[in-house]
């Protein structure tokens, strides 16, 4: 195949499609969102989930049954998979699984700045860490053969610039032979109760030790330049930032993060006068190397915050802590689309001064002006809890204003607890739920979701979530479906009565996004013919 | 122009929605097909709902970082003039800046439905100037626009491109101290 020019997503997705991958899932987040999006378009088997734990859980499945997966998130959906990532490296895998995840180092669309890096070593998951897409698609295949090896999921860390920049690859002509799947039953290896999970850490060890010891570090270190004066050891996108700013330097970039090849970093530290390390986020790398008692420079602390650019690693290299330039004018602000039916939503909250604790996704906007109707928001599927906990302990005349707002997609990844918690701990004013709900995932870029009854693909799924009947199932009664645009006045009323009546009540605000409705209509009318009548 | 050995940069920016990531899309895809090394890079997400979008270019014989550093910008293309402060910063000190003022044709028509149409079209007519001062061929151009938009969409855009470009080599021509042939 001739060379092409992909993003690093793209290029991810065409590794797992030359790799055999079985089965890609994961939760749409940016940046890593077109990952699972290209795999389905290449003709791969990729499916959204619910949340990135149950991606996990499933991807861990199929690669217990000598197949391999892909799952891909966000940094802060690794945090809603954290818990089975701990034992995913413990139980192992019999093929190939490969977790994709992307960080957002500038919070381009993000709550926080986190370092993936910190999990790598947390729970014990090797960690590739590719810097253009021309990596990201040999990373991603070597990934799946480092985990079929040491039998260990592989961490696949991407930040921003390498899901979105677009960089030329060249891509194998020998594709991975699909393997076999089959069960074999080893439930020493499988099930973690503590007799058998205290062996299992052991043997984590012993296969993150083979793996640092072998060739494989080696493979993916890059060295390049001469120079005896200046070294750079850098990783990931950081690596051409730096052969950018310091042209000169000698660079070393391990592309294997975790486990470190230690000893050959303290042998390029050794043959350079100075040794600074450029990476972006936390000093992870520094640390480590500091204590490994190798003698490097590390940034100074406002380089932690933020991507690195060019000229903030030319500034690092001379130790120059100037802030950056600013623009004459600020950019834009994003907000809610001119006929977005969260609109009328965020208005009639606003006008009842009600205290909002709000969640992730297109609504978030809400927080805004004109409407400023957004008081929290911590992390996806915290709206319902946050507000449970407000309305615990503030004044009568308060909590009765307390309203928690979620979208769709949002409530099926991690909402339905909490209102498991609400029907099982409800405060004494009661509380009111408001889901927003316009039948799509229309931050990410309008993915869909159990609730939308659509596929990765858009084509109808097998279901679709009934959010009124699992509200009812979970104890809740006072359940109301309105279309908040209808201009009848009906969802303020509603609104005001159930603030009023202090009991459990849940409000589905139902209308569709303009923006997926106009993609849906698109794609039928490109397919007219497409789905199950198609030949 | 003769074929750079440094970097050449271009930064367009512009508000979501007007086609910042399509036609970063025909720009790298042309230099692509024309044999450079080229890196494009940009932020969307949260700028999908109308705020600012921004893409970077670079292209030469070796590209390393795919962004392009403080006002090192050769090429700033503005698809929106709210946007020109905004981005002003970017542009290199004897860099050239593309706005909708440099393709006046394209919103004469009073008709608001065809202002509607010249609106969508801002993204490739600016590509239009833009290729003036690029080293690619033209049918390389005309076909990064055909494979970056749907088929109903080719002869308007392409269209749109060509006029742009013939007007941008007249006036660069007159300005030029070469003259044209």
């Amino acid at each position: 195949m001739p060379d092409q020019l992909l993003t690093g997503n793209e290029a991810v997705a065409q590794a797992a499609l030359d790799g055999a991958v079985a089965l890609g899932t994961g939760y749409p987040g940016t940046p890593s969102t077109e990952i699972l999006e290209r795999f389905g378009a290449l003709g791969g088997r990729a499916q959204w989930a619910p949340n990135e734990k149950v991606a996990l859980e499933v991807g861990l499945g199929v690669a217990y049954a000598h197949a391999r997966a892909l799952v891909t998130m966000k940094h802060v959906g690794l945090n809603v998979a954290a818990d089975p990532l701990f034992s995913a490296t413990y139980t192992g895998v019999t093929e190939g699984l490969v977790i994709a995840v992307a960080d957002d180092p500038g919070m381009h669309s993000s709550q926080n700045e986190q370092d993936t890096r910190r999990y790598a070593e947390a729970a014990g998951a090797p960690m590739l860490e590719p810097g253009d897409s021309q990596e990201a698609y040999d990373y991603t295949l070597a990934a799946l053969d480092v985990s079929r090896r040491y039998q260990l999921p592989v961490i696949l860390r991407l930040t921003t610039r390498v899901c979105h920049s677009k960089t030329r690859v060249r891509t194998r002509d020998q594709l991975m032979p699909a393997p076999a799947p089959h069960y074999e039953r080893d439930i020493p290896s499988r099930v973690m109760i503590p007799g058998y999970a205290r062996p299992a850490h052991v043997r984590l060890r012993e296969r993150l030790k083979a793996l640092a010891n072998s060739d494989q570090p080696g493979q993916f270190l890059v060295e390049e330049g001469e120079s005896s004066e200046l070294g750079i050891i850098a990783n990931g996108i950081a690596a051409v930032h730096a052969r950018e700013a310091a042209p000169e330097a000698r660079i070393l970039k391990p592309g294997l993060t975790y486990p470190l090849p230690i000893e050959a970093m303290r042998k390029f530290a050794a043959q350079v006068k100075r040794c600074v390390v450029v990476e972006e986020g936390d000093p992870v790398l520094y640390t480590a190397l500091r204590a490994a008692g190798i003698d490097v420079e590390g940034k100074a602390e406002p380089f932690r915050f933020g991507e690195l650019t060019v000229d903030r690693v030319a500034k690092i290299l001379t130790n120059d802590h100037s802030p950056d330039p600013e623009p004459a004018a600020p950019p834009k602000p994003p907000r809610l689309c001119h006929d977005c039916p969260h609109r009328q939503v965020f208005q009639i909250l606003s006008k009842h001064e009600c205290i909002v604790a709000g969640d992730i996704g297109c609504y978030t906007l809400g927080v805004m002006p004109p409407f400023e109707a957004m008081d929290t928001c911590a992390c996806m599927g915290a709206g319902i809890t946050i507000g449970l906990g407000l309305r615990h302990v503030l004044a009568k005349d308060q909590a009765r204003r307390v309203v928690s707002v979620i979208g769709d997609s949002t409530f099926v990844h991690t909402g339905l607890p909490g209102i498991a918690e609400m029907a099982y701990n409800p405060p004494p004013t009661g509380h009111v739920v408001i889901i927003v709900d316009n039948d799509t995932t229309a931050m990410t870029g309008k993915q869909e979701h159990p609730g939308t009854g659509r596929q990765l693909n858009h084509l109808p799924a097998a279901n679709k979530l009934n959010y009124e009947a699992i509200a009812l199932a979970l104890g809740v009664t006072n359940v109301h479906v309105v279309d908040p645009t209808d201009g009848s006045g009906e969802f303020e009323r509603l609104l005001q009565d159930r603030l009023a009546a202090e009991e459990l009540s849940i409000i589905v605000a139902r209308k569709p996004c303009p923006l997926a409705l106009k993609g849906l209509a698109k794609l039928n009318q490109a397919s007219p013919s497409d789905g199950s009548e198609q030949k | 122009m003769t074929v750079p050995n440094q970097v050449t940069n271009i930064v367009i920016a512009g508000l979501g929605g007007q086609g910042i990531v399509t036609g970063s899309d025909i720009l790298s895809g042309a230099l692509f097909k024309a044999g450079y090394d080229v890196k494009k890079s940009e932020i969307h997400g949260m700028s999908q709902r109308g705020g600012s979008v921004c893409s970077d270019i670079r292209f030469g014989r070796r590209v390393n970082s795919p962004m392009v550093p403080a006002a090192s910008a050769d090429f700033l293309v503005i698809t929106e003039s709210t946007q020109i402060e905004p981005n002003r910063h970017r542009l290199h000190p004897k860099g050239r800046m593309i706005t909708p003022d440099d393709v006046p044709f394209l919103f004469q028509d009073d008709d608001p439905k065809s202002a509607a149409y010249a609106a969508r079209m801002i993204n490739v007519a600016l590509l239009g100037v833009l290729s003036a001062h690029l080293p690619i061929e033209e049918e390389v151009w005309l076909e990064a626009i055909r494979a970056a938009l749907s088929p109903h969409l080719h002869d308007m855009n392409c269209r749109v491109f060509l006029h742009a470009r013939r007007i941008e080599q007249i006036i660069n021509g007159l300005n030029s101290t070469e003259g044209v042939a």
